[in-house]
C-alpha cells in the first residue's frame, strides 16, 4: 500500500481531526494530545456524521451527531456494532504526516 | 405497560429490550442506558427508563457510584472537583485529566463538561484548549445532520433594524442558503451553511453571534411591550435588550433560554423559560425561574418581585451564577430547581442566607467581562484550518 504524504502535522491542532482529500478519498486524520496520529474513513457508518469534527482522546473518536464511539487504532465501535475503516498513519522525521492508502 | 411499548422514542428502545438487558446481567440503570442507548437521546424518558429497569431488577438493582461524579473518569462530585481544581490551580482540561482522573488519561466525552466547569471557575484566566470543545463551540454554529451549520445572528427580543433584516436576506441570497427559518427564540436561522463559508457569512452579516449552539445563555424572547401594546405594563423589549447585552454567551451547565413579558398575559411565554421577567405595572417585575417548554414542560417558580429593571438584571444574574456553580453538567434549571427546591434558591439568591450574594454578583460580572463575540474569529482563527471542511493533498 503506497504511503501518501498529506503535509505537515501542524495542519491539525492537538486533540482534533481534519478532513483530507487523499487519492480521491475523504479521510479523517486525527492528532491526539499524546502525539498519536490516526487516519479513518471520514463519515460515521451510523448516519454519515463528520468524524473529523468529533471529540478525541488517546484511543477514540466520538461522532458529533449521535455520540457513536470508535477506536482510532482498530476502527472497532465501542459500545456499538459499527466498524470504521482505518489507515496506517505516521509522522516522518520532517514532521510530515503520511497515510497508507 | 405492554412488553413492546416503546420507552425511549429517540433510540427506539422497548420495555422488553430493557428487560432483556437486565436479564443479561446489567445491574445499574446507567449500564442499561449505555447498552441499549435508552434515555441517551433527548433524555426526557430517563425517569421512565429508571423505573422500568428497577421493575425488571426487582430488589437486585445496584446504584452506580459514578452517577454522582461530575464526569465518570474522575471520582468526585462537582463541589469536590471544583475545590480540587482551585487548590491545585488547574487551568486547562489537560491539566485536570493529568492531575485528577483515575488513570491520568483523557476521556473524550468528559472534555466539554470539564471545559464548562473550568471557564466558570477561571473566567479570563481559563486556559482554553479548543479540542475540549464540542464542534459547535469550535466553529460557533449548530451542526446539522449533513455536517453543515446553522447561523443565527443576535436578535434580542426578536427585534432587528430594517437594514439588518435586509442584510440577512442579502446573505441568504448570496450564499444560496438552503433554508431560512424563524426559530422558537424569535430569531432568523440561516440553515445549511458549509463550515468553510462560516467566516464569510459572518463578515457579510456584520451582526454579533446569537450563541444559538451551546450550553450557554442563548437568547431573551420578548413580547412587544408598552411601547406599542395597549395592555403593556413594562418595556419588555428594552429589558430583553439589556439582558442579552449583559449575559450573551455566558457558559452554563445547560442552555439558558430567557424571556420578558410586558404584562401577565405572557405572550412571550416567560413562565416557561429558565428565567422569565413579567411586568406587573408601576415599574415592578416578577422573576420566574426553572420554567420549561421543551422535552419537559414546567411552569417556572416565582423567585421574587422587584421594583426595577436593574434589579431584574442583578437577581437573574445572581440566580444564573448560582446555577452555574452548583448544577450538574447538562442539568437544566428546571431539573436543578426540583432537586434543590425553590425555597433554597430563594434563600440564597434573594435573602442572601449563605452570605454569598456579593461573591455571586462579582463572579458573574467577571464572566460577562471575559465573554467576547466568537464570530470575530472570522478574521483571527484560533486553530489551524479551524473552518476547513476538506484539505486537498497535492499528489
Amino acid at each position: 500500500m503506497p504511503e501518501i504524504a498529506i503535509g505537515p502535522l501542524s495542519q491539525i491542532p492537538p486533540g482534533e481531526g481534519r478532513n483530507f482529500l487523499v487519492a480521491d478519498r475523504r479521510l479523517a486524520v486525527f492528532r491526539t494530545r499524546e502525539g498519536g496520529v490516526f487516519a479513518t474513513q471520514a463519515a460515521c457508518p451510523h448516519r454519515g456524521g463528520p468524524l473529523a469534527d468529533g471529540l478525541v482522546d488517546a484511543q477514540s473518536v466520538v461522532c458529533p451527531l449521535h455520540e457513536r464511539i470508535f477506536s482510532l487504532a482498530t476502527g472497532q465501535g465501542i459500545g456499538n456494532e459499527c466498524v470504521i475503516e482505518v489507515f496506517r498513519a505516521k509522522v516522518d522525521e520532517h514532521g510530515v504526516v503520511t497515510v497508507a492508502i | 405497560m405492554p412488553a413492546d411499548a416503546q420507552v425511549c422514542n429517540c433510540n427506539g428502545v422497548t420495555k422488553q429490550a430493557i428487560g432483556a438487558c437486565v436479564e443479561g446481567g446489567a445491574k445499574t440503570a446507567k449500564a442499561v442506558m449505555s447498552k441499549t442507548r435508552a434515555g441517551m437521546g433527548c433524555g426526557s424518558c430517563k425517569g421512565l427508563v429508571n423505573e422500568v429497569v428497577a421493575w425488571f431488577a426487582g430488589g437486585a438493582l445496584e446504584e452506580d457510584p459514578s452517577i454522582h461524579y461530575y464526569v465518570p473518569s474522575i471520582p468526585m462530585t462537582k463541589p469536590a472537583l471544583t475545590k480540587a481544581i482551585i487548590a491545585q490551580d488547574l487551568r486547562s482540561v489537560s491539566d485536570v485529566f493529568r492531575a485528577l482522573s483515575t488513570d491520568g488519561q483523557e476521556d473524550a466525552l468528559a472534555k466539554p463538561a470539564l471545559a464548562s466547569l473550568l471557564i466558570t471557575i477561571w473566567k479570563e484566566q481559563y486556559d482554553d484548549q479548543r479540542d475540549a470543545r464540542f464542534i459547535n463551540d469550535r466553529v460557533h454554529g449548530n451542526i446539522q445532520k449533513d455536517g453543515t451549520f446553522s447561523v443565527i445572528p443576535e436578535m434580542p427580543g426578536g427585534v432587528c433594524t430594517p437594514a439588518q433584516l435586509q442584510r440577512i436576506a442579502d446573505v441568504a441570497v448570496k450564499y444560496d442558503v438552503p433554508l431560512v427559518k424563524v426559530t422558537g427564540g424569535q430569531r432568523i436561522d440561516l440553515v445549511g451553511i458549509p463550515k468553510e463559508q462560516l467566516p464569510a457569512v459572518w463578515r457579510d452579516l456584520d451582526m454579533p453571534a446569537g450563541w444559538a449552539w451551546g450550553k450557554s445563555y442563548r437568547t431573551c424572547k420578548s413580547c412587544i411591550g408598552d411601547d406599542y401594546c395597549r395592555f403593556g405594563l413594562g418595556d419588555s423589549m428594552g429589558l430583553a435588550n439589556k439582558i442579552e447585552a449583559r449575559f450573551r454567551g455566558i457558559d452554563s451547565p445547560g442552555k439558558l433560554k430567557l424571556a420578558t413579558a410586558g404584562c401577565p398575559r405572557n405572550c412571550s411565554e416567560a413562565l416557561i423559560k429558565d428565567v422569565g421577567a413579567v411586568a406587573i405595572g408601576e415599574g415592578k417585575w416578577e422573576i420566574y425561574v426553572g420554567g420549561a417548554g421543551g422535552s419537559h414542560v414546567r411552569k417556572g417558580d416565582l423567585l421574587c418581585t422587584v421594583a426595577s429593571e436593574d434589579e431584574v438584571l442583578t437577581l437573574s444574574g445572581r440566580f444564573m451564577q448560582w446555577y452555574r456553580e452548583n448544577a450538574k453538567y447538562k442539568e437544566r434549571t428546571y431539573t436543578f430547581i426540583e432537586r434543590v427546591g425553590i425555597d433554597r434558591v430563594r434563600a440564597v439568591v434573594v435573602d442572601d442566607a449563605d452570605g454569598v450574594a456579593a461573591e455571586l454578583d462579582a463572579a458573574m460580572e467577571r464572566s460577562v467581562a471575559a465573554t467576547a463575540d466568537p464570530w470575530k474569529e472570522r478574521d483571527e482563527p484560533k486553530t489551524e484550518n479551524q473552518f476547513a471542511d476538506l484539505i486537498p493533498v497535492e499528489a
